[in-house]
């Protein structure tokens, strides 16, 4: 059931795209797990962007403006993982081809904990082994899902000071570089 | 034999036509529809009850066409009050080992319509106890919330389901050491748009009725008001010529006052309107109305007047022409009718005294390209269900967080229009103040984890 795999390889899937709404025959399309290679990569990017050139610039850098968890409230920027949650909930609402979440085994807020077992077994892995994604089948609620799990490093000192400052948070010795979570990308099969 | 069983048939067939036809025109032409009716409605929806197709937008629709219409009406309001449990947060599917248990992702899960014998306050249906479904083991992570009954999250002026904007827990800390604040006024109205084209101010000698012989009385009464002194003459709520109408419709006012009729529209004065049914009348509420009003048509003239548009008369007197429940009737016997008695007397500032208008009708700024805006929000059901959303935009004006959320916790307070101070008391923001201790305190750690974060 469960298939390791090293890294995307972008190059390929960015020949794949193409080639899948083209004439020439039936389209080969493109498998679950490139699918989701892909999107954790645009994810990985935009997630990384906003933490270290907006949130971490502007408040750990700069001192300009704080990022804080009620923003709306506070007049602040969202934190990445809120920034990351937003947008999951919005495509969620365009989209049901695929979802995705961000978890960890150590969350401020414990419903973003690991629930399913390929969720709890793919945090544990990709904690264990940053450098991997975890691959999975599940079937959840009479759907069968193709699920991946992909290691969420801190990416800058605005990821480690929030969590271990945090009053909700289960563990305060984050250090720059550590997996402190995962996205977990949901993709149904039947 | 054989003529009189076709002579039969006949007269079988033709009862069951004219009883089908009877059915039809009930259900598609005719306004009262009660006879489809499977069992009584929500106080909230009651007055719509007999247009069918409001909720039931689709004949043919499953699931998604209920939670269109659902959304139809309330998804602003929920998206404006940060909605706590969204759709979009149960539609994972990590979530499906929840949703065989309680389906969240549609409101119908929560609040089925026609069902009297199940249906609790805010028109919920599920036992009061459904938070325990995804929060069962809330106590390992707030020991505070120990042997405390999943029935009384959402009863004891906690938490809401939906809109916890005054009630999260890190507004509760913000808020915990409030001294009651200086009163704040209540702000001035932005002007609506003149009329272009008029000249800027208008007397009764200016008034263009055309062939109609208006009264004096009325053209003095028009030309004191914001009308006259804006430009805006008889005819361009009245129309011209032979388009003239004594008794102007909606769209005359909603062409200057757009965001006020919606939020009328929007709420229980307007929305017969709104589904296309005749105007709401006193006579059918379900709130004990004064039974000389009982016949009164609702639309803008009914609480500003026809021509004096007295927004002083309408705050309180318009109110209080028609309902005469507890809570109306105590009006004015209570503190903050004194205030605004004290106000009409000249005795405090303008803009501090506290009408029925200033909680249930407040006037709110709004932000527009950076120009701030301040409108009256004519939806009295905006900032009432839960009560808890008054909070913020009304009660905080004048009383600390910690009054307001045991004042609107007592409803015997509420019946006798706060004269009192109120007799129960809500322990949440002792309760954050605590755990903030606890979690700051440097031999404790970071021991409890989350539980009501929004996100």
């Amino acid at each position: 059931m469960k298939r390791r795999h090293a890294s995307l390889t972008l190059a390929l899937l960015m020949v794949a795209l193409p080639l899948a709404g083209c004439g020439g025959g039936e389209p080969e399309g493109i498998s679950p797990q490139r699918m989701a290679d892909a999107l954790h990569a645009v994810m990985e990017a935009d997630r990384t962007v906003y933490t270290r050139n907006v949130v971490n610039r502007l408040q750990n850098e700069e001192d300009v403006i704080q990022a804080t968890e009620h923003w709306k409230d506070e007049k602040t920027l969202p934190l990445p993982a809120q920034m990351f949650r937003m947008g999951s909930e919005l495509a969620a609402r365009n989209t049901d081809e695929f979802t995705y979440s961000l978890q960890s085994l150590w969350p401020i807020n414990k419903q973003n904990e690991p629930r399913t077992d390929a969720e709890k077994e793919g945090l544990q892995y990709v904690t264990e082994n940053p450098d991997e994604n975890y691959y999975a089948e599940e079937e959840l609620g009479g759907t069968t899902y193709f699920t991946a799990v992909y290691a969420d490093q801190a990416v800058a000192e605005a990821c480690v000071s929030c969590h271990n400052d945090h009053k909700d948070s289960p563990r305060t010795d984050f250090e720059l570089g550590d997996v402190m979570g995962g996205v977990v990308i949901r993709i149904p099969r039947s | 034999m054989r003529l009189r069983n076709t002579a039969g048939w006949l007269a079988w067939i033709a009862v069951l036509c004219a009883l089908s036809a009877a059915l039809a025109y009930q259900m598609l032409a005719a306004e009262d529809r009660s006879l489809f009716l499977p069992g009584e409605t929500t106080s909230g929806h009651h007055q719509i009850e007999l247009a069918c197709d409001a909720c039931h937008v689709d004949a043919f629709g499953g699931g998604e066409v209920m939670q269109d219409a659902c959304v139809d009406c309330h998804g602003d309001e929920l998206e404006r009050a940060d909605d706590s449990h969204p759709r979009s947060k149960f539609t994972d599917p990590r979530n499906a080992d929840r949703l065989a248990r309680l389906d969240a992702r549609w409101c119908v899960t929560c609040h089925v319509e026609h069902q009297p014998e199940r249906t609790r306050e805010m028109a919920v249906t599920v036992p009061a106890d459904v938070c325990f479904h995804c929060h069962e083991d809330i106590a390992e992570d707030r020991p505070s919330h120990e042997g405390m009954g999943f029935e009384t999250c959402a009863s004891a002026g906690c938490h809401n389901f939906h809109d916890n904007r005054a009630l999260y827990e890190d507004f509760l800390l913000a808020h915990a050491g409030d001294e009651t604040p200086t009163r704040r006024l209540n702000p001035h109205r932005t002007p609506e748009k003149t009329a272009e084209g008029h000249a800027p101010a208008l007397l009764p000698a200016d008034a263009d009725a055309g062939g109609v012989r208006a009264d004096p009385a009325i053209l003095d009464a028009w030309a004191s008001t914001a009308h006259a002194g804006a430009g805006v003459n008889c005819t361009d709520c009245h129309g011209q010529g032979a388009r003239w109408t004594d008794e102007p419709e909606l769209e005359a006012c909603s062409d200057c006052h757009e965001g006020e009729t919606e939020g009328f529209l929007k709420g229980k004065h307007g929305m017969r309107l709104d589904a296309g049914l005749s105007p709401m009348t006193p006579a059918r509420a379900r709130l004990t109305m004064k039974s000389e009003a009982a016949g009164r048509s609702l639309d803008c003239a009914s609480c500003h007047g026809a021509h004096e548009f007295d927004t002083r008369r309408a705050a309180v007197d318009g109110c209080l022409g028609c309902h005469d429940d507890q809570h109306s009737r105590a009006f004015k016997g209570s503190p903050h009718h004194e205030l605004w008695v004290a106000e009409q007397a000249g005795r405090a500032p303008e803009n501090s005294g506290v009408t029925c208008a200033t909680c249930h009708m407040p006037r709110q700024v709004h932000r527009r390209g950076g120009e701030a805006l301040t409108r009256v929000q004519h939806n009295q059901n905006a900032n009432l269900r839960p009560n808890e959303k008054m909070i913020r935009p009304v009660c905080m004006s004048c009383h600390t967080l910690a009054f307001s959320i045991d004042a609107l916790a007592d409803p015997e307070l509420i019946r006798n229009n706060f004269s009192a101070e109120p007799a129960r008391h809500v322990r949440s923001i002792e309760m954050a103040v605590a755990r903030e201790e606890d979690a700051t305190r440097p031999t404790q750690g970071n021991d409890p984890r989350q539980g009501e974060q929004q996100r």
